[in-house]
Parts: structure tokens; C-alpha cells; sequence
């Protein structure tokens, strides 16, 4: 199982290699890339800081658990970590299965899980300034009182 | 014996470390070397109501123990991805 955090470039093609197998006829790849705005402001570079050690081992333990629940020949999760400028690539989630629908849905509950519980942070640096993303989909803000989290 | 204190993003930033050694206290948990800290860098207190805790790479409640030795991450949310 591939599972990696990483200053280096990510590799598409190495996410779908550690993924293929004779019995899966669909392998879903997922890209996060980085965008050159949020919520309207323009967005120069990203910077991402992690516990590489634990966000591994998360990783490896949510993609261990995706290739349980949806059935997957395997599953492969890579996030980058330093700066990163606008088009780059900062997740890679490749899973491989029997049939496409599987796959789908495992990439869609992995990216999230992953959103969720990885230690991984971004920070988004403008022309006039900087900040630290708390993700909205984070167990921390999940587990904020409501007040905190500006809903 | 001593607690690796390791932080992360904006409160690292705000501390101003990424990795601190608290002196290990027996009976240590989650909560009171975080509470240590704090009473080191008050601002640590803004971030609590959010901050999630791992120790020795797992997540961990604030009534967890905390062993002489070992690593306690604090954690704001997460972005990644």
C-alpha cells in the first residue's frame, strides 16, 4: 500500500501504478490542487505544514479501512507537504476495484476521512498577507461549540 | 524524565516552537501538561476549544495519560488536502 507525505513533486502515474491489479477493472484517481482564489480573495502560493509520522500512519489507517469497507484491490494516498504554487498538486488518492461504483465511493469517503483527520495543515499566503486554513470538515471544528465555528 | 510537546501551524506559530521538553510529572495526562503550557505561553488558552491532542501518534483524549517519555501533539484543525 502506498502511503506517503512528502516535500517531492506527486506522481500520478506512481498513485495508479501502486493501485492496478489483474481483478480491478476501475481505478479512481483523485487530484487536489491548488486554487488561485478562496472565498474571492486571490491566493499567491499555499504552504503546508504536518505531522508527517502520524498523518502517514492515519492515512495508511483510513486507506486500510477504505480497502475494507468498499471491497478495493488497494488504495494509495500521497499529500505534499512545503510550499506549493497555484496548479500543483497537493493530494493523490488513486483506489482500485472490481467495478467503478466502488471506486467512487471509496474515493469520496477517503478524501474526506482524510480532510477530516489527517494531521496536515495549509496556509494560504495572499500579496498583502497570510493565514492558517482550520478546515471546515476538520474533527477539531467538528468537535467546536457551535459558536466557534461561525455557523 | 521529560514530555515532548510538539506543535503545529498557527500555534506553532504563535508559541514560537515547533517542539518543546516539559518536565514529566507522574500522574501526567493530556490536560495538565497542556495546562503547563499554558501557564508558559497563555495565548496556547485561545486556541483549546478546537485543539485536538494525540500522544505517541494517536489521538488521544485530555483525561489520557500522558507517560514519562512520550511525544504529545497538539493539533488545531486540520486542512489538509
Amino acid at each position: 500500500m502506498l502511503i506517503r507525505v512528502t516535500p517531492e513533486r506527486l506522481d500520478p502515474g506512481a498513485a495508479i501504478e501502486a493501485v492496478r491489479r489483474d481483478e480491478a477493472g476501475a481505478i479512481d484517481l483523485f487530484l487536489g490542487v491548488v486554487r488561485n482564489e478562496n472565498k474571492g480573495r486571490a491566493v499567491d502560493h499555499l504552504v503546508y505544514d504536518a505531522y508527517p509520522s502520524m498523518a502517514e500512519k492515519t492515512m495508511r489507517a483510513l486507506a486500510e479501512e477504505a480497502v475494507g469497507r468498499f471491497g478495493l484491490g488497494d488504495a494509495a494516498v500521497l499529500h505534499r507537504t512545503g510550499r506549493l504554487e497555484i496548479g500543483e498538486t497537493s493530494l493523490l488518492v488513486a483506489v482500485s476495484a472490481g467495478h467503478r461504483e466502488a471506486t467512487f465511493e471509496a474515493g469520496r469517503w477517503l478524501v474526506h476521512e482524510i480532510k477530516r483527520r489527517a494531521p496536515v495543515w495549509k496556509k494560504e499566503v495572499w500579496a498583502d498577507g497570510e493565514e492558517w486554513i482550520e478546515g471546515p470538515e476538520s474533527l477539531g471544528m467538528e468537535r467546536a461549540p457551535a459558536a466557534m465555528r461561525g455557523s | 524524565m521529560t514530555v515532548t510537546v510538539l506543535l503545529f501551524a498557527s500555534l506553532a506559530d504563535c508559541v514560537g516552537a515547533r517542539e518543546l521538553a516539559l518536565p514529566y510529572e507522574p500522574g501526567d495526562t493530556v490536560a495538565s501538561v497542556r495546562d503547563r503550557l499554558t501557564a508558559d505561553h497563555p495565548r496556547v488558552a485561545e486556541f483549546a476549544p478546537t485543539l485536538l491532542y494525540a500522544v505517541d501518534e494517536e489521538y488521544a483524549e485530555e483525561d489520557a495519560p500522558v507517560p514519562a517519555g512520550a511525544t504529545l501533539a497538539l493539533i488545531p484543525p486540520v486542512s489538509g488536502g
